[in-house]
């Protein structure tokens, strides 16, 4: 840390101990992670630098932002919209979820066999160690699967701004009316908070934001589509990751930056790893800061990542939200439409998801697919069944893991990842 | 000078090495304990071993990279070289280690199509049969023979190694015949096996390979399960190492 926080991290109720101790793992573990990969593009310097100060800098400008009237929102999901958030002058965060925290009290109010995400969101509460939920000024949950539905049930009894929001389960139109009504409902409770109403100039402009958010991640996304890679799939995943902390200008403008330098390493046929690398498309369950368990066993196993299917990836950052409504209805309408067409395993059915595995695989010229797979995780787990059977279809290798965020299986994992690149040479 | 090529298997109980000569035959096939001290185990085994090439596969391969001048594959690529060498048409083998076991399907030239594994656990395992004869008071050696010496076998529903031993402690409480536990604990880990095999490939000859592969209960209850018929190669912990050595010359 390039500053002293331990003020601002004592006001913010943290445990100060356990925190130490977990911006030392985090440390670590970038050290060995990220800062051991060879020939970076330099544009990735700016994300090193957000990683650093992901509990520190960061918070700062969150409580600024508050102290002049902001407010802030913490998610854990992407059928949250960023655009309601920032029309009504809130801020909205990705909350911690990426790493086992604190267990033996989890487990107190959670069965074991909840996932390693849901899991590791209490955690963060209860060991005290997540500086963006104590800022938060509300907290949304959304009604995904069912173990997210019943945690927040728990949850509402450990944070007092908790506010749930209902998902759809069908793409049929009364589950798509569901959904509007939720996000007005959602942006009456984020205009209660604020105290600001959301205007159709606000909301266009919070919407041309988030878009230019996603056109970045979307231009990153097809520079990876180049032999050799010209960037690890362990730093284009950060930067999807780091989509849901950072600024949202300064994002934009880091990826733009990070993706001229890519078009030049193209140019040059500079890569991160050899040409004809064997290539690997993620599908699966989101994989949040700091969960780099799964990319640096495959990119430390001779192979590059070159795609994720996941929240934490194009399910999140696919479709751009309708730019041309004028009134505020119209682009309520526009932002629902979008966020309708995210293929979560929670509808069902949900064909779109095999269909867009395929294009992915297709488009990245993957030349397999890893299915990943949080244990415990039933959406996933279910739909990654009838995924392997449309690759094995297809004749495209496939790969189902299923793990959690502990270290206890990486052995195995390996000799799995490892024989499965084989099978791609 | 002739070439020599070595392969290396450091697995979780044993370590294996064979070493080739440019024709492929068998020059030298060594077997040690892996013990606490895998690495210094391998360098006992390859001082004095003569060979231009070494690849390592098993759990320690990776170690062995760095300790030693060595190149490494898998223990899926390697039993699936090895079994070739032996059967030179399969397309299915099953490899039961100690303390992994898997199921691999191979395209007719032998490359790995499809594979299961195994994930965390002992279950299915060496060492959960390692455990069991020594809970049941028999030599791992005679396990089996006698296993088979019986026709009933007594369900044994828990696959956890844990679990397993307090059922087979409760069952030898209630006075059962040891050999028809010893039975149920064979047939509970064909079953988990044959399912492993089911969900890479459903016809055809399949290749045991690995120590369990010694054990002839094992053999004699998976060719009744699927109906299929088993091969297993003369020295079936080595096909790993084999396998190593071949790729090694092939490289």
């Amino acid at each position: 840390m390039t500053e002293n926080y331990r003020a601002m991290w004592k006001d913010l109720g943290l445990d100060l101990e356990a925190h130490d101790g977990l911006l030392a793992v985090l440390g670590e573990a970038y050290q060995d992670i990220y800062l051991s990969q060879k020939n970076r593009p330099a544009g990735m310097g700016y994300f090193d630098f957000v990683m650093s100060e992901v509990h520190g800098l960061r918070i700062k400008e969150l409580l600024d932002e508050k102290k002049a009237g902001r407010k802030i929102i913490g998610s854990y999901c992407v059928f949250v919209p960023e655009e309601i958030a920032l029309a009504a002058n809130a801020t909205l965060v990705g909350l911690c979820s990426g790493a086992d925290f604190a267990m033996e009290e989890v487990e107190r109010i959670l069965p074991r066999n909840t996932c390693a995400l849901i899991k590791s969101s209490f955690g963060f509460k209860l060991g005290k160690v997540c500086p963006y939920l104590e800022s938060a000024d509300m907290i949304v949950g959304e009604n995904t699967c069912d173990g997210k539905k019943k945690a927040y049930e728990s949850l509402s009894d450990l944070v007092k701004n908790l506010y749930v929001m209902d998902l759809p389960q069908v793409k049929s139109d009364h589950g798509k009316a569901l959904l509007k009504a939720e996000y007005n409902r959602f942006r009456k409770a984020v205009e209660g908070l604020t105290g600001i109403p959301v205007s159709d100039k606000s909301l266009k402009q919070a919407i041309r934001t988030v878009n230019a958010k996603r056109t970045a991640i979307h231009r990153l996304s097809a520079l990876r589509k180049a032999d050799p890679a010209p960037i690890s799939g362990l730093d284009a995943l950060l930067a999807n990751q780091v989509f849901f902390y950072d600024n949202p200008e300064r994002f934009t403008e880091s990826v733009h930056k990070i993706c001229d330098e890519l078009e030049n390493r193209i140019a040059e046929k500079n890569g991160v790893f050899p040409e004809n690398t064997p290539r690997i498309l993620v599908s699966g369950c989101p994989q949040a800061v700091p969960n780099w368990k799964l990319p640096f066993i495959v990119e430390s196993s001779g192979a590059v990542i070159v795609g994720e299917e996941s929240c934490v990836g194009e399910r999140g950052t696919r479709n751009l939200t309708d730019e041309t409504g004028e009134t505020i209805e119209q682009m309520m309408d526009a932002i629902a439409d979008r966020y309708f067409q995210v293929d979560c395993a929670i509808f069902t059915p949900n064909p779109d998801r095999l269909k867009h595995i395929q294009e992915m695989v297709a488009a990245y010229n993957a030349d397999g697919v890893i299915h990943y797979g949080l244990q415990f995780c039933q959406p996933y787990l279910m739909e990654s069944m009838p995924v392997e059977k449309a690759m094995e279809d297809a004749n495209i290798p496939c790969l189902r893991i299923e793990t959690d965020y502990s270290m206890e299986d990486v052995g195995q994992l390996k000799t799995r990842i490892e024989a499965f690149i084989e099978q791609l040479r | 000078m002739h070439m020599h090529f070595a392969g290396i298997d450091i697995g979780s109980r044993t370590i294996e090495l064979v070493v080739l000569d440019e024709a492929g035959n068998i020059v030298s096939s060594l077997q040690a304990d892996t013990g606490f001290d895998p690495m210094e185990e391998a360098r006992n085994l390859i001082d004095g071993t003569r060979y231009d090439r070494i690849m390592a596969t098993g759990y320690g391969r990776n170690l062995f990279e760095i300790s030693f001048d060595a190149s490494t594959v898998t223990e899926i690529k390697a039993h699936a070289r090895g079994s070739r060498s032996y059967f030179p048409d399969a397309q299915t083998v099953l490899d039961i280690g100690g303390q992994d076991s898997k199921a691999i399907a191979l395209f007719e030239n032998g490359k790995v199509k499809k594979f299961e594994m195994n994930d965390r656990c002992a279950a299915g395992t060496g060492k959960f049969l390692e455990i069991m004869a020594r809970t049941l008071g028999f030599d791992l050696e005679d396990f089996g023979k006698e296993a088979l010496s019986v026709e009933k076998d007594l369900n044994i529903s828990s696959m956890c190694t844990v679990f397993a031993e307090s059922e087979v402690t409760s069952l030898i409480a209630k006075g059962k015949s040891r050999q028809e536990i010893a039975r149920g604990l064979h047939a509970s880990v064909i079953r988990r096996a044959a399912a492993m095999i089911n969900r890479v490939s459903s016809e055809g000859d399949i290749v045991f390979t690995g120590g369990v592969a010694k054990n002839p209960c094992m053999c004699t209850l998976l060719e009744r399960k699927l109906g299929r018929r088993i091969l297993t190669p003369d020295d079936p912990q080595s096909v790993g190492a084999l396998g190593a050595a071949l790729l090694a010359q092939e490289e």
